[in-house]
């Protein structure tokens, strides 16, 4: 193999990768926040609501989980604005993300729901508790301990999957490996150090979710 | 340039479809031939491998699958091989499915009471043995209804290889949309496909963990 591989070039572009990142980690952080709401309130939908909605709520879970990201992705950037919906990069990047990890953390929140013992909403019943006291505190957070490790992994998969808005120009980390690639030939040195990042991204996102199960839902550190 | 009809657009979708189930038929059964070897030393108690696994496991399960694909398009590059789509994108998509079908796999196997190893070891059963024999026909029942719903995961994981330039639905999506200018209508029709290829097989594997949990609760 006479190929000598040299990073050292790599350096000069910090600014381009750190740059990446924070798209990255913004997207993300956009993304699974607004997509974890959709999904809590499909859920609730879903499993409460009255039949029509929980066939709409039904029929967006089956569509989304049922077709790529990327497909998704170049329907909303470029299949919408021929309906009159303009959308810049970013906010077609988000809208995905949103829209997609909506009806995966859907149909996980709902597991959680459905898994709720009927005693324990009978029981803060007769302790009086109102209706969106008992949801709150007795059927939603509960839930979301439960499947709090599927959650977090549906988001690790959500960062992962931002890669490919790369190709609407969203100018994220994969974004920005291409464009040093671009610059110095160094592709396969451009790429692993992007792929090496990536894998702390996810490594630390996951943590970053047992942090949240710890202090915010009050779970135990396994 | 004008003249292409919204049967045409079909037509050249379904066609496209074509590719992107072979790719997925490859990554399948190339992640799943590759996905035991990884079981197979992730479960031995073999210290030095169980880490070598882990570490894939965790490579493949922790980075972007396009980003594997532009490794494999550049790294392949690097032995002086000319790399074309097809084999970058089915390479990564069969390391990718390997990883993941692994770990869905060791819990299966993992499931299994630990009294079936024990019993089998007092029969002086070897490790390949008591796989063979005992472990994995019970694990192969509870096995199958994850295995079909990640071959789902695997059908859309195809649409990524468009990127590095393989002619599959979504790349003859774009192509097609550089052509007529309708990307709303190309768009959706290779939304539909993609949906036609994955909702059945969701179908089926919901239908087949219903039936194993069924047959358990008697």
């Amino acid at each position: 193999m006479g190929y000598h591989f040299d990073f050292s070039d790599l350096w000069g572009y910090r600014e381009v990768f750190f740059k990446g990142i924070w798209l990255t980690l913004f997207l993300t952080a956009v993304g699974c926040s607004l997509g974890i709401a959709v999904g809590i309130g499909g859920a609730a939908s879903r499993q409460y609501g009255p039949k029509w909605l929980r066939v709409i709520v039904g029929a967006y879970v089956e569509a989304i989980r049922n077709t790529p990201f990327l497909v998704q992705l170049f329907f909303i950037f470029f299949g919408l604005p021929a309906m009159g919906v303009k959308l810049g990069e970013l906010q077609a990047a988000i809208l995905t993300m949103v829209v997609n990890l909506g009806a995966y953390s859907t149909e996980i929140i709902r597991a959680g729901l459905a898994s709720t013992h009927k005693g324990q909403v009978e029981a803060a019943e007769s302790l009086a508790m109102s209706g969106p006291q008992i949801f709150r505190h007795v059927i939603l957070v509960p839930a979301l301990r439960r499947i709090w490790p599927a959650l977090s992994s549906q988001c690790v998969i959500v960062m992962l999957g931002s890669a490919v808005c790369s190709q609407i120009s969203a100018e994220e980390l994969t974004f920005a490996a291409n464009f040093v690639a671009s610059r110095n030939f160094r592709n396969f040195e451009v790429y692993l150090v992007s792929t090496v990042i990536y894998l702390a991204l996810a490594i630390g996102l996951r943590y970053l979710f047992r942090v949240i199960g710890r202090y915010v839902l009050k779970m135990s550190w396994e | 340039m004008s003249d292409i009809s919204t049967w045409d657009i079909f037509r050249n979708l379904l066609l496209a479809a074509r590719w992107t189930i072979v790719l997925t038929l490859t990554a399948f059964i190339g992640g799943g031939i590759v996905g035991l070897i990884v079981l197979f030393a992730r479960t031995s108690g073999n210290k030095a491998l169980v880490l070598l696994t882990k570490g894939f496991i965790e490579l493949f399960q922790g980075t972007p699958l396009l980003m594997q694909m532009f490794l494999m398009f550049f790294g392949v590059a690097l032995f002086g091989l000319d790399v074309p789509a097809w084999l970058a994108a089915g390479l990564a998509l069969t390391l990718w499915s390997a990883a993941f079908l692994a770990e869905i796999w060791r819990g299966c196997v993992e499931s299994i009471p630990k009294g079936q190893w024990e019993a089998s070891a007092s029969l002086a059963l070897n490790y390949m043995e008591q796989m063979r024999h005992v472990v994995l026909p019970q694990a192969v029942r509870i096995a199958i209804p994850p295995t079909v719903g990640f071959s789902v995961q695997i059908v859309k994981g195809t649409a990524v290889a468009s990127i590095i330039g393989f002619v599959e639905l979504t790349k003859v999506g774009t192509m097609l949309t550089n052509a007529t200018f309708k990307p709303f209508l190309v768009y959706s029709g290779v939304a539909l496909m993609f949906f036609l290829l994955c909702w059945p097989l969701s179908l089926w594997a919901r239908y087949l963990e219903g039936k194993i949990h069924g047959s358990r609760s008697h």
